[in-house]
């Protein structure tokens, strides 16, 4: 008991030394916390990966990615998702500096390049599916579209996010609150960008090469 | 003592630090789409340079889009990429064992038991 009882006075002297700065500002605490969640949908697509990599052969007789996958289409997509990613950094420092001109400006830039990464998405899965090349044709496909489809819907969720984070600039200007969300936003588009990578590389490059 | 020169360091240096991912991430983008196209490479070894590129793009985003660096305000970030990792390494990697000696087991089965037949 007696030990007990000094072990945690001799804690509770040592805590203030140990953090002198005082608990984290809620904008770190926050940024940390979306940042599990991050991590959390990163583990999900890494799931959806190993059913993909695994069931790549699956074709049943049908279409091979080879046979698919268009590289241009694929090359542009990229480069749109690749810039957005730039701009919503951009527009993260705009938010910092309070400039709502260069924020707006770079927020729109943004959003255009999402929906132009998610217009050609959707234009590709309408070809595969005109081609025949359904969900349901294989298990290599249910697992392409499942993983490919699964980023384009964390794209839409995004694009819809920053239509509203606009909408409350608008409204509230850059309230601390606004700021905080606006900097959980640019790390969901940046991470939505580092599974692209992923994605193009296992998906698209890998299924044309081999 | 932290606080002004971070805060200073913000406004200009913030659009190159953003730039200079960029540029990074495009070469080794651009290259990632050349090693897969051209037929100058062993193609047996294709497949692992496309992975490293794709590794070194996603360190780039990580550093220069998400700036997640090795600072001390930053260890806790850190810390929970690096579990975030353990658990995608071990998803990724124990799938594809576990079901690659399952198809290895399973694919030899079929012609070893057509003789058994006879």
């Amino acid at each position: 008991m007696n030990i007990a009882i000094e072990i945690g006075q001799l804690a509770g002297e040592a805590l203030p030394a140990a953090s002198e700065a005082g608990p984290a500002s809620k904008r770190i605490v926050a940024g940390f916390g979306f940042w599990v969640f991050l991590l959390s949908d990163i583990i999900m697509f890494a799931a959806l990966f190993a059913a993909y990599a695994v069931l790549v052969n699956a074709t049943a007789g049908g279409p091979s990615g080879a046979e698919l996958f268009s590289q241009t289409s694929v090359a542009i997509e990229t480069a749109c998702l690749l810039v957005s990613s730039y701009t919503c950094g951009l527009m993260l420092l705009a938010v910092n500096s309070r400039q709502r001109g260069a924020f707006y400006l770079a927020a729109v830039v943004t959003f255009v390049l999402g929906a132009a990464f998610l217009a050609l998405e959707i234009r590709e899965f309408a070809g595969m599916i005109a081609r025949g090349a359904t969900p349901q044709a294989s298990a290599f496909l249910s697992a392409f579209f499942t993983l490919v489809g699964c980023h384009g819907l964390h794209v839409t969720v995004g694009l819809v996010w920053l239509v509203v984070m606009m909408a409350q600039v608008a409204v509230k200007q850059f309230q601390a609150n606004v700021t905080r969300r606006l900097l959980c936003f640019s790390l969901f588009w940046h991470a939505l960008d580092i599974i692209w990578v992923a994605l193009f590389t296992v998906v698209y490059l890998m299924g044309i090469h081999s | 003592m932290t606080e002004t020169p971070a805060l200073a360091k913000e406004g200009p240096s913030g659009v190159l630090v953003y730039t200079t991912g960029l540029v990074l991430a495009v070469i080794l983008t651009a290259t990632s789409f050349w090693a897969a196209n051209t037929s100058l490479l062993w193609a047996p070894g294709v497949a692992l340079g496309l992975a490293v590129l794709a590794i070194a793009q996603m360190g780039v985003h990580l550093v220069f889009f998400l700036h997640i660096t090795t600072a001390p305000d930053n260890t806790n970030n850190v810390l929970a990429l690096a579990f975030g990792l353990l658990v995608v390494f071990l998803v990724v990697a124990g799938s594809l064992w576990i079901m690659g000696d399952l198809s290895h087991n399973l694919m030899p089965a079929m012609p070893a038991s057509m003789p058994m037949h006879h």
